[in-house]
């Protein structure tokens, strides 16, 4: 059999070696999975993550920007804040809901976005492994605490 | 460009950093966010006086440094999702950046009123 046919191999890099009698030897795949692969590597889980962070992008576009817009810039900007402003917005569920999904939304992306920079550059497992305990204890923290502001909010606490 | 480096320079790896670094630091804005917004479950007071520190000139620059950052990371991050997700995006990702850095410098003009007038009335008088 001619050498041209039966190669995988491009003419250009030179004639082949192996044929369909005298095969190449199987190279594993690095990353494929097997019974002596850690658990914490046999999910998608970083396939979700990555996911993750583009969906809930999209959707904080909407959220955030609009957050800024009535904020910063409508109605005399930020000079108008104050505890009778979040009174009178919280007062409609529709507001509550905006703000309960962009606090969820922006603390799981930024949380999931910061494990990725941990991951990244805390090169010794120890460090990593606090750092990320240390970001998850905050993030847990940070997103309760908002959903009991928003739930428990008393516009006549006084 | 040293060798045996990932790091390959221009457009694509800035766009990179300046979306990781403005990442980070809206996150850290975030928590700090919550946390004075939590004060509202303290007394109107203790919010209203918070609050009336953003009010002054010098937050209003940082404001204005806040929004710089989340309408970068807004509008880069939408390019990310086109250069993902769109058979075209890896070809068109320096015209994509182009394109997001004209409408952040429109943005960012359009924000100068809304976010530093009030600080400009202060320093020099309305
Ligand atoms: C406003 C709309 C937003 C959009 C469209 C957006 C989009 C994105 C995208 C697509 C990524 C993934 C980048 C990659 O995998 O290379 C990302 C990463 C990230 N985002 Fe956002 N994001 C938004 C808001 C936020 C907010 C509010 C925060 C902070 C709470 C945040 C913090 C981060 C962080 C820390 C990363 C990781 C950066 C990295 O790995 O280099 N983002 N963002």
């Amino acid at each position: 059999m001619s050498a041209d046919t039966s190669s995988a191999v491009d003419p250009v890099e030179g004639v082949s070696l192996y044929d369909v009698d005298n095969p190449a030897p199987v190279i594993e795949p690095p990353r494929k999975r097997t019974k002596k692969t850690p658990k914490s590597t046999r999910t998608n889980f970083e396939l979700y993550g990555w996911l993750f962070m583009r969906l809930s992008g999209v959707v904080l576009v909407v959220l955030v920007l609009g957050h800024l817009l009535i904020q910063l810039v409508l109605d005399g900007g930020v000079s108008k804040v104050g505890f009778a402003f979040v009174a009178g917005r919280w007062a409609s569920p529709f507001w509550q809901g905006w703000d309960l999904l962009m606090l969820w939304l922006a603390m799981l992306h930024g949380a999931n976005g910061l494990r990725t920079v941990i991951n990244d550059y805390a090169e010794r497992p120890k460090t990593r492994f606090w750092l990320k305990n240390l970001l998850y204890a905050a993030t847990v923290f940070t997103v309760l605490l908002g959903t009991l502001v928003i739930f428990t909010f008393d516009p006549n606490i006084r | 460009m040293p060798a045996g480096t990932l790091y390959r320079g221009r457009e694509g790896m800035w766009s990179w950093v300046a979306h990781r670094v403005t990442g980070v630091l809206i996150f850290f804005f975030l928590f700090v966010h919550v946390l004075d917004t939590a004060l509202v479950r303290v007394s109107p007071e203790a919010y209203d006086d918070v609050v009336a520190t953003y009010k002054t000139p010098i937050v209003a620059v940082m404001e204005y440094g806040l929004v710089a950052a989340i309408l970068f990371h807004a509008l880069n991050g939408l390019r990310v999702v086109a250069v993902d997700f769109w058979s075209k995006g890896p070809k068109y990702q320096k015209q994509m950046l182009w394109t997001v850095m004209s409408i952040w410098i429109v943005l960012m003009a359009g924000a100068i009123y809304p976010v530093l007038g009030h600080a400009a009335r202060e320093l020099f008088g309305s």
